[in-house]
């Protein structure tokens, strides 16, 4: 949709006034009518057809079922109401759904933040024979996807008796590489005077890490933290395949359960709406507040090429 | 050696009466052995600090991340359905079996369909989207959030999103076409369809990303040969395919390769639109559920993990060997 009106009249804002006749500032008329066709344009379009699915997500999940099973679209409900959430609630255990992701969430993370300021800060300031290995063994870990590894995990922590238990969720994904790799990367740039001096001082390595390098490093270190916090509460295949019962899903599991009760068409959709928002809003929020840590994160290393 | 330096002052006392003299000839023999041992010992202490530090990430790494390559290849030799006790080896019998059945070359067609799509829209659409973003006017920053968003989200969530979009008979965009006086196409029930829209979806929560690190890369494009350029006559559409296009080139060549292992590797989406993987069954999709979706061959199911790890491994490093060379730096 967007394809081809997009780049046309974003060309016109830079060529139209350009060789002709370029009168003067950028409020002339001309300049102006083309700012808008061409610069707005394309903008409101885009955000559009970014915003409007979730838009629509948000207020289905106020709509009543007469409202959603109707052949003619109804955009706003007539009386908005909660009642799909209540019935979500009912299908299934929205509230435990939620509680074990944010348990999963909040421990998984916290570890992985931890092993990848540690392992970073070994990498890059601690003298040991092997280290370039190790980092290139790191860096290659970056590449597998975890979904490579899912049988032999699965036969691992299911031979441990894993399942449904949040340890065998939590477990098989706390070795991080991407942490530890961005993390690394911005050790590199701490100048060594700055611990040297901590090192005249007498303080060890545990210290020095802890007053020196991490409090010049919030940055960094909140970015990965977030980008962890994230892909933890997104997380879908393992928790997928490691619980089969209620009391241990996370939301994205718990959501295939309701989706399965509540089946894919009918009345159902609202249902289904009111648990998706469940899973999309807590991220929505977060990054609304911090997309800047989060957006640096996650495109890492285009800068670098 | 440790013998000589006692002997030595003896010997050099004469030729130096300085009072300090037999200090400084003992001090260069006798101070290496002393230092080396020093060192040796922080040394040591650093191994230790080193290992009590990165040991506990590296060791989560080598259990979750290495061994299941290892012993993917393993299971990939055996006939061995998942929770049974016992197995046969029959060695390359389901390589064999993936190359030769069609629901394996199926499999391998709909990865390639997928990948190529998936790659080539959010690409693309993320350059123009990324041109919008570029010029300087006001709200800006709102647009580049919300075409970034989708990025950030559950794809599980995502994906019931759009599903209730494409439902044909209760959906947003089956009314649309209604209005347009077109029938809905049957997105859940006819395959080829079902594939094109985990394609649509897939390019809509992935195209921001492209588009942010693309607009990273228009802003840091000279700003003196544009100038040059224009000033030379070359309209906005001519600089903008033999400037930017060209200098670009390295921001287009990190996103082919992760955009690429991306594709690869999508899954939330898939599973959750369309749960039975008729017509949208990836590799990785069908690995899943091979082992995990009624099926329970765990050997066939590695098999293909040990196929799509070794599709992803040649694919970056060709990438990087053979496109990396007509790569303009700037």
């Amino acid at each position: 949709m967007s394809t081809s009106t997009l780049p046309r009249p974003e060309q016109g804002t830079a060529d139209r006034p350009a060789p002709k006749r370029r009168k003067n500032g950028p409020f002339s008329r001309a300049n102006l009518v083309s700012t808008i066709t061409g610069g707005y344009l394309p903008l409101v379009l885009a955000t559009l057809v970014m915003v409007l699915p979730l838009l629509w997500m948000m207020i289905s999940s106020l709509k009543a079922p007469h409202e959603i099973l109707s052949t003619d679209l109804v955009i706003l409900p007539e009386s908005p109401s909660l009642a799909n959430y209540e019935a979500a609630w009912n299908s299934v255990p929205i509230p435990r759904f939620f509680l074990n992701s944010v348990i999963v969430t909040t421990i998984g993370s916290s570890i992985k933040v931890l092993l990848a300021v540690f392992t970073a800060y070994a990498l890059v300031f601690v003298r040991f024979p092997f280290k370039r290995v190790i980092f290139v063994l790191i860096l290659v870990a970056l590449m597998v996807p975890p979904q490579v590894s899912i049988l032999p995990n699965y036969v691992l922590i299911a031979g441990l008796g894993g399942v449904n238990t949040y340890w065998g969720i939590i477990l098989p994904g706390l070795g991080t590489a991407f942490g530890t790799f961005l993390l690394r990367q911005y050790f590199l740039t701490i100048p060594p005077s700055m611990l040297e001096a901590a090192e005249i001082d007498g303080a060890g390595h545990l210290r020095t890490l802890w007053s020196v390098v991490v409090p010049i490093s919030v940055p960094t270190v909140a970015t990965v933290a977030l980008v962890t916090i994230v892909t933890e509460w997104n997380d879908y295949i393992w928790p997928l395949i490691i619980t089969s019962e209620a009391s241990r899903m996370t939301l994205p599991v718990g959501l295939t359960a309701l989706q399965n009760s509540e089946g894919n068409t009918g009345s159902g959709w609202g249902i289904l709406m009111a648990g998706t928002v469940l899973v999309i809003a807590p991220v929505l929020i977060v990054f609304a507040m911090l997309q800047r840590h989060i957006v640096s994160g996650l495109t890492q290393g285009s800068v670098t090429g | 050696m440790t013998d000589s330096p006692s002997r030595v002052p003896g010997t050099d006392a004469p030729q130096t009466p300085v009072p300090d003299a037999p200090g400084r000839p003992q001090a260069p023999t006798n101070r290496p052995p002393l230092r080396r041992r020093r060192m040796n010992r922080r040394a040591r202490r650093d191994a230790l600090v080193f290992l009590a530090f990165a040991a506990p990430n590296l060791v989560l790494i080598a259990m979750f991340t290495y061994r299941p390559l290892i012993l993917n290849i393993q299971y990939s030799m055996l006939d061995w359905t998942l929770g049974s006790r016992t197995a046969t080896f029959i060695g390359l019998g389901n390589y064999v079996e993936f190359f030769t059945s069609d629901e394996g070359l199926t499999s391998l067609r709909i990865t390639a369909i997928f990948t190529l799509f998936t790659v080539g829209g959010a690409m693309v659409l993320g350059l123009l989207i990324a041109l919008a973003l570029n010029i300087n006017i006001p709200g800006r920053t709102i647009a580049r959030s919300a075409v970034f968003a989708p990025y950030v989200l559950s794809g599980v969530g995502v994906g019931l999103v759009w599903l209730f979009i494409f439902d044909p008979n209760f959906g947003a965009l089956g009314w649309i076409l209604r209005q347009l006086g077109m029938g809905s196409p049957q997105w859940f029930l006819d395959p080829q369809m079902s594939l094109v829209m985990v394609i649509i979806v897939y390019v809509w929560k992935n195209l921001g990303y492209c588009a942010i690190v693309y607009l990273g890369g228009l802003q840091s494009l000279p700003q003196d040969v544009m100038h040059a350029a224009q000033l030379d006559g070359a309209g906005a559409v001519r600089r903008f395919f033999s400037i930017s296009i060209p200098l670009l080139s390295p921001t287009t060549f990190f996103l082919l390769i992760t955009t690429t292992l991306n594709s690869l590797q999508a899954f939330d989406l898939l599973r959750i639109m369309t749960p039975t993987g008729r017509g949208t069954n990836t590799m990785i999709f069908e690995s899943y559920l091979q082992a995990f979706g009624g099926y329970s061959r765990a050997g066939y199911s590695a098999t293909i993990s040990v196929l799509l790890f070794v599709i992803l491994i040649v694919m970056t490093v060709a990438q990087i060997m053979f496109v990396e060379r007509k790569v303009h730096y700037a």
